[in-house]
C-alpha cells in the first residue's frame, strides 16, 4: 500500500475484509424508534492503523454508523466486535477510542485546557498529570498559547482544534471523527487536513473519517468506503494508493485526480441508488 | 468595533498568544461601567427631587403625603426601631431563600435522577407554587406555634419553585452532544451529574435565584401582615401596620422605603453573583461583540 511504518498495515482484501481488523461489523441494521431504516446489512472491517473514510450523501447513515462503532446506541440487528480489545467482565468490549462531533462540543464553563482534560479527570487520572497531558495536547494542534481561554474566546476553527486536541488526549487507538472539519473554510480545513495526517503518520493510531467531501476523502484515506441511502449500506470500497506524507503537491497531482473520479463516480452511483430506490 | 466599548481581547494569528489591550479604569471601575451606574441613580434622585418639589409647593400635609426629605428625617429619628425590624426581615427572607436553595436544588437533583421521580412529584411542587401564600399563611400561623418560624416557612413556600422548577429544567438540558461524550468516556452518574448537568444547570438556577431573591422578601413582608403580630420581635411589615393605625404616615413611608431598597439591594447581589459566576462564559453575562 504505502510507505506506512506498520507491520500489521492492513491489506483491504477485494471483498472489503482486513486480515485482522480492530473493528469488524457484521450485518449491522439500525432502524429508529419511528420506523426510519438508516442502516441495513452493513459489513465492515477497519484494519489496524488505518485510515479510512465513510463517504456518502447526506442521510445515508455515516453518523449512525460511527456512533454504533462508537458504542452509543443499540444496533437493530448485527454485530460489531473489537478482536483485539479488552473486554469487561459481562463481555463489553472497552476499546480505547476517542471521537470527535461535527460540533466541537466543548464545555462552555470550562477553558480550554480542562476541555482537554476532561477525559483524563473521568478516568481518573491525577490532576496533574492530566494537566501536563492536556497542555501536551493542545500544543500539538497548535493552542498553547491558548490553554486559559473559553471556548467562547476562540475561533470555530480553533474550537474544532481543541476538540481534536480532547480526543487525542488519551492516546487513543481508534478515532472517529464525524466530518469534523465541514464547517470550516477551505483554508483552516486544508491546514486540518494536512494536521491531522501528520499527527496519525507520527503516532499510528486508526481512523475512522466520515466525511461528504470526495477531494478530502481522497486527500487523508488509505481507503474510501462509499455509502448509499435509504437504506443506508456500503456500496464501493476502494483503494486510495499514494503515499504518505502526502501535501500540497499531493493535491495537485495526476494520481490524485485519477482517484478523485473514481470516488466520486462512486458517490454518484451512491446518489443514483439514492434515487431508485424513491 | 464601537471606541465605546473597546474589546479586551484582540487575536492575531492562531498561535501566538492573543494581543490583550486593558480597557481604561476610573477608581479602579471598568469606564464603560460608571454610565451603568451613574444614570440610573441620576433618574432616582431627579424623581425624589420633583416629588419633594410637588409636595412643598401644593402644601401637602405630611399624614397624606410626606416628602422624601420628611421620611429621610423619619429614618434617621427613628433609626433604633427601624434598624432592627429591618434586620428581622431581612434575616427571615435570607434564612428562607437559603432553605429554598437547598432544597430546591437538591429536589431537582433527584428529578433528574429519574423521569419517573419527577412525574410523579413536580405536580405537588406546582400545587405549592400556585396556592395563594396570604390563603394558607393563617393556618401555618395557627399550626406552627412560633411566629418567626411560621414567617420562615411562608417565606419559604414562595421563593421555593422558581428554584425548583429552574434548576430541573437546567439538569436536564445539558447538550446531548456532551451527554454523548460522557457516556463514550465511561462516566459515571456521578461525574456526569457533578461535571455536566449542574454547570449547565447554573445559569437556570442563578435565574431562578434571582425571582426568588425577591419573592422570599415579599413572601417574609405578607406573611407578617398576616400575622400582625406585634411586640419588639417584629420586621418591617408590622412597624408599616402600626405606623398606619398610629397615623404616623412619615414612619409608614420609612418602613416601605426600607423594604423596597432591600429588595434592589438583594436584585442587585444576586445579580452581581450571578454576573460574576458566569461572565467568562455563559451568553448571558457576555457583551454582544459582533
Ligand atoms: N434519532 C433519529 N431518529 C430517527 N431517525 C434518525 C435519527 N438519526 C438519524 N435518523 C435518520 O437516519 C438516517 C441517517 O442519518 P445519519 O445522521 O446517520 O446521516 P448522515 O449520513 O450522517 O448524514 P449527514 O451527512 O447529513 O450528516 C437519516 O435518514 C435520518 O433521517
Ligand atoms: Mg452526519
Amino acid at each position: 500500500m504505502t510507505v506506512l511504518a506498520s507491520s500489521d498495515a492492513a491489506a483491504v482484501r477485494p471483498d472489503g475484509q482486513v486480515a485482522r481488523p480492530v473493528v469488524r461489523c457484521r450485518g449491522v441494521a439500525k432502524l429508529f424508534s419511528n420506523g426510519t431504516l438508516a442502516l441495513q446489512n452493513v459489513d465492515l472491517d477497519v484494519g489496524r492503523h488505518q485510515f479510512v473514510s465513510l463517504l456518502g450523501p447526506s442521510g445515508c447513515g455515516k453518523s449512525t454508523l460511527l456512533r454504533l462503532i462508537a458504542g452509543l446506541g443499540e444496533a437493530s440487528a448485527g454485530t460489531i466486535d473489537w478482536p483485539d480489545a479488552q473486554h469487561d467482565v459481562s463481555g463489553v468490549a472497552l476499546p480505547r477510542l476517542s471521537f470527535v462531533f461535527q460540533e466541537p462540543t466543548l464545555m462552555p464553563w470550562a477553558s480550554a485546557i480542562r476541555n482537554v482534560m476532561l477525559p483524563l479527570k473521568l478516568a481518573g487520572t491525577p490532576a496533574e498529570e492530566a494537566r501536563a497531558r492536556a497542555a501536551e495536547a493542545l500544543r500539538m494542534v497548535g493552542l498553547a498559547a491558548f490553554e486559559n481561554a473559553y471556548p467562547r474566546e476562540l475561533s470555530g476553527g480553533m474550537k474544532m482544534r481543541v476538540s481534536i486536541a480532547r480526543a487525542l488526549v488519551t492516546r487513543p487507538e481508534v478515532l472517529l471523527m464525524d466530518e469534523p472539519f465541514a464547517a470550516l473554510d477551505e483554508i483552516t480545513r486544508f491546514k486540518l487536513n494536512n494536521d491531522l495526517l501528520e499527527l496519525w503518520h507520527a503516532s499510528n493510531f486508526t481512523v475512522v473519517f466520515v466525511t461528504h467531501s470526495v477531494f478530502e476523502s481522497v486527500f487523508l484515506s488509505q481507503r474510501i468506503v462509499t455509502m448509499a441511502a435509504r437504506p443506508g449500506r456500503v456500496i464501493a470500497d476502494m483503494d486510495v494508493s499514494a503515499p504518505y506524507p502526502r501535501a500540497v503537491d499531493y493535491r495537485t497531482s495526476p494520481l490524485y485526480n485519477a482517484h478523485c473520479k473514481r470516488a466520486s463516480e462512486a458517490l454518484e452511483r451512491a446518489m443514483g441508488h439514492a434515487i431508485e430506490a424513491h | 468595533m464601537p471606541d465605546t466599548a473597546p474589546s479586551p481581547v484582540i487575536t492575531i494569528g492562531d498561535d501566538a498568544p492573543p494581543v490583550v489591550v486593558q480597557e481604561r479604569r476610573i477608581l479602579g471601575v471598568a469606564a464603560s461601567t460608571w454610565p451603568k451606574v451613574l444614570m440610573p441613580l441620576l433618574v432616582g434622585l431627579l424623581s425624589l427631587a420633583v416629588w419633594e418639589y410637588l409636595v412643598r409647593r401644593n402644601g401637602i400635609p405630611p399624614y397624606i403625603l410626606p416628602g422624601p426629605l420628611l421620611i429621610a428625617q423619619t429614618m434617621v429619628t427613628d433609626w433604633g426601631t427601624l434598624s432592627g425590624s429591618l434586620w428581622i426581615t431581612l434575616s427571615i427572607s435570607l434564612a428562607a431563600l437559603s432553605v429554598a436553595v437547598l432544597l430546591g436544588v437538591t429536589l431537582s437533583v433527584l428529578f433528574a435522577q429519574s423521569k419517573w421521580v419527577e412525574l410523579s412529584f413536580f405536580p405537588y411542587a406546582v400545587i405549592l407554587q400556585v396556592t395563594p401564600i396570604v390563603a394558607i399563611a393563617p393556618l401555618i400561623i395557627i399550626w406552627v406555634n412560633d411566629v418567626k418560624l411560621s414567617l420562615l416557612i411562608c417565606a419559604w413556600i414562595v421563593a421555593f419553585f422558581p428554584i425548583l422548577s429552574n434548576t430541573t429544567l437546567g439538569l436536564n438540558s445539558a447538550d446531548h452532544n456532551l451527554l454523548n461524550l460522557f457516556q463514550l468516556y465511561k462516566a459515571t452518574r456521578f461525574q456526569t451529574l457533578l461535571h455536566l448537568r449542574l454547570p449547565s444547570a447554573l445559569p437556570y438556577f442563578l435565574g431562578g435565584l434571582k425571582i426568588s431573591g425577591g419573592l422570599s422578601l415579599i413572601g417574609a413582608v405578607v406573611a407578617e401582615f398576616v400575622a400582625g403580630t406585634g411586640g419588639n420581635q417584629s420586621g418591617l411589615a408590622y412597624r408599616i401596620l402600626e405606623s398606619g393605625y398610629q397615623l404616623r404616615i412619615p414612619r409608614m413611608f420609612a418602613a416601605l422605603f426600607m423594604i423596597s431598597i432591600s429588595g434592589i439591594v438583594i436584585f442587585l447581589c444576586l445579580s452581581m453573583l450571578s454576573h460574576l459566576v458566569l461572565r467568562r462564559w455563559h451568553e448571558s453575562a457576555l457583551k454582544r461583540e459582533n
